[in-house]
């Protein structure tokens, strides 16, 4: 078999042969590559330009200050937050519009493509606008609360919530796509007859059973989250994304390698999410 | 979908009460105060005067204020060129990768690739493009040096319209390629093959069947780029630290402190982002819609 096939494929003239050859679609990924590809390597041969005795010494350099770990790790803390947060919101919510409530599905499923209308930067003006006056019992005078902006649990309140609604279109699409895969009235039903309750039910049954679909959504958060700037620096966070920023403002290495860093960070939660979903690439949207 | 949702409203509750709803009221609860509060917010303030009244003459403003007027045409620029651009090299990539005939395996390299690189974006893509196309860039410099051109002296600048258009491309051609990656596997070959047995040849297998299949479906991806590309902040911050004054850049600076000078105004200018945003994501859906009839 594979000698005859050999003998055709030697016969082919050389110019069949070069009609056969894909040159544009080559030439394509030649040039998308070289786009991909080109800023990283420049970032990267830049960061280790600083010093030619001690190449790595912009990544030193970045990983001694304080700082940079201080707001790395609160933005980690901030993310994780936003996980969790958006888990408790969106599953119970997805879980009970499939068992009992389909008719809710067009609404809240519009509710979800909103952030795409409300950009970031209109989203934090909003915020900004509501919560930065104290508010009033309806109808009195009575203070019932002091600005969210005012005070540090308030602000983290706040931008955990901003990015709730950020990564509210793929958390609830990555949910609701799993739950579409398992059945879960049988499940539900089975585990019902066996004398579960609702929290059980949601914690022991219906999570693990979307928990590959619960991870992609959750590293797509990451991605969104850490590295975010837009809210949180108009809220006034100390996080990763405004340090980033204003590295870059009087310091050339360090942000490069940083940038290098995040760029690998990145990586990471895409090919995780790669792993456990195979193959559906999708993009985030924190520009 | 419908039937699904139909099926289960047969099989289950058959009375929804409110009872029912309260399951998912928390949800509502929270798109209410941390969407639809602040969206409403800015939505009555830019119809507000500075005494508290109704007024009409922030939205008038919008269109007469030749410095808002220009960062509205300035951000349609830059959405509209990267939308285009990035919506055709990304359609070649997605092409090249699915029906184009390279190996199979540089597909998912090039789905992980894309999905790293469309969610790479804000500072560091920023700093990326500053260490590439920067004066003291790296293409920059093997352009002056290998080839003799300087981008600079052509009139090149990274920190104006082109190179931000550069910058944003970054995540907008590999956008265009998530979506069209599958779009183009849904090209059935039994059309391809119906289509040589009638005598077409391939470049009218393309034209008369494989493009109009496509076409709805490239137009709302192309949408779907400008919506992207024009709600963009923190990647233009970054890279022109808010010397380009597109819309979400002069935002900004509103919230800042009231650059405008009237606060009604930065409100109505974020109601006219709100609406553009609102009619471009209207239109991906629609033609969403029509491509299910075929592709799906």
């Amino acid at each position: 078999m594979a000698s005859s096939e050999d003998r055709k494929v030697a016969e082919m003239s050389f110019w069949a042969r070069l009609r056969k050859f894909p040159f544009w679609s080559w030439l394509w990924l030649f040039i998308g590559a070289l786009y991909f590809v080109l800023p990283l390597f420049a970032t990267f041969e830049f960061s280790l330009s600083w010093d030619p005795e001690d190449p790595l010494k912009a990544y030193q350099r970045a990983f001694e200050d304080d700082k940079f770990w201080e707001t790395f790790i609160f933005s980690n803390v901030l993310a994780v937050a936003t996980i969790i947060a958006s888990v408790i919101l969106v599953v119970p919510t997805a879980y009970w519009i499939r068992l009992r409530l389909p008719e809710a599905r067009r609404v809240v499923e519009f509710i979800t493509l909103m952030p795409f209308v409300v950009p970031a930067i209109i989203l934090v003006f909003g915020l900004i606008r509501i919560y930065s006056t104290p508010f009033y019992v309806p109808f009195t005078d009575i203070r019932f609360m002091q600005p969210l902006t005012n005070f540090k649990i308030g602000t983290n309140i706040l931008i955990v919530a901003g990015y709730m609604v950020l990564a509210m279109p793929y958390m609830y699409r990555s949910v609701d796509t799993g739950m579409r895969t398992v059945d879960i009235r049988t499940l539900t039903e089975a585990a019902q007859s066996l004398g579960a309750n609702w929290y059980v039910i949601i914690t022991r049954i219906i999570l693990p059973n979307i928990r590959s679909a619960l991870l992609s959504g959750a590293l797509l958060t990451f991605a969104i989250v850490v590295g975010e700037v837009t809210l949180a620096s108009f809220l006034g966070v100390d996080a990763f994304g405004p340090y980033l920023f204003l590295l870059g403002q009087h310091r050339a290495y360090e942000p490069a390698a940083l940038s290098f860093v995040s760029f690998l960070l990145t990586w990471l939660a895409m090919g995780l999410i790669q792993m456990f979903t195979g193959g559906q690439g999708q993009a985030a949207g924190a520009h | 979908m419908a039937q699904t949702a139909m099926k289960l409203k047969g099989n289950g509750s058959s009375a929804t009460n409110w009872r029912t709803w309260l399951g998912v009221a928390p949800f509502f609860l929270f798109a209410i105060l941390f969407l639809f509060l602040p969206s409403v917010r800015l939505f009555t303030a830019s119809f507000t005067d500075s005494n508290g009244s109704f007024t009409l003459n922030n939205i008038v403003q919008l269109f007469s204020e030749p410095f808002i007027v220009n960062a509205y045409k300035l951000s349609i620029q830059v959405s509209a060129v990267t939308a285009f651009g990035g919506g055709i090299l990304g359609f070649l990539l997605a092409y090249a990768v699915t029906v184009g005939g390279l190996p199979k395996s540089l597909r998912s390299v090039l789905i992980t690739f894309s999905g790293v690189a469309s969610n790479f974006a804000g500072v560091p893509l920023a700093f990326a493009f500053v260490a590439t196309l920067g004066r003291q860039g790296f293409v920059t410099h093997i352009l002056r040096d290998y080839l003799n051109i300087n981008l600079y002296d052509a009139g090149f600048n990274l920190y104006s319209f082109a190179g931000l258009s550069l910058v944003y491309m970054y995540f907008q051609f590999p956008l265009m390629v998530l979506i069209m990656a599958p779009a183009l596997d849904g090209l059935k070959r039994e059309w391809r093959e119906a289509a040589e047995n009638l005598g077409a040849s391939s470049t009218q297998y393309w034209l008369r069947v494989a493009m109009p299949v496509l076409l709805p479906s490239i137009l709302g991806a192309m949408i779907l780029l400008f919506g992207n590309a024009f709600g963009a902040y923190a990647t233009a911050y970054a890279l022109t630290g808010g010397r380009i004054g597109i819309v979400t850049i002069q935002i900004g600076a509103q919230i800042r402190g009231d650059v405008l000078y009237n606060p009604g105004l930065g409100y109505a200018m974020a109601i006219g982002m709100v609406v553009i945003m609102a009619i471009s994501l209207a239109g991906y859906s629609w033609l969403q819609a029509k491509t299910e009839r075929w592709l799906r």
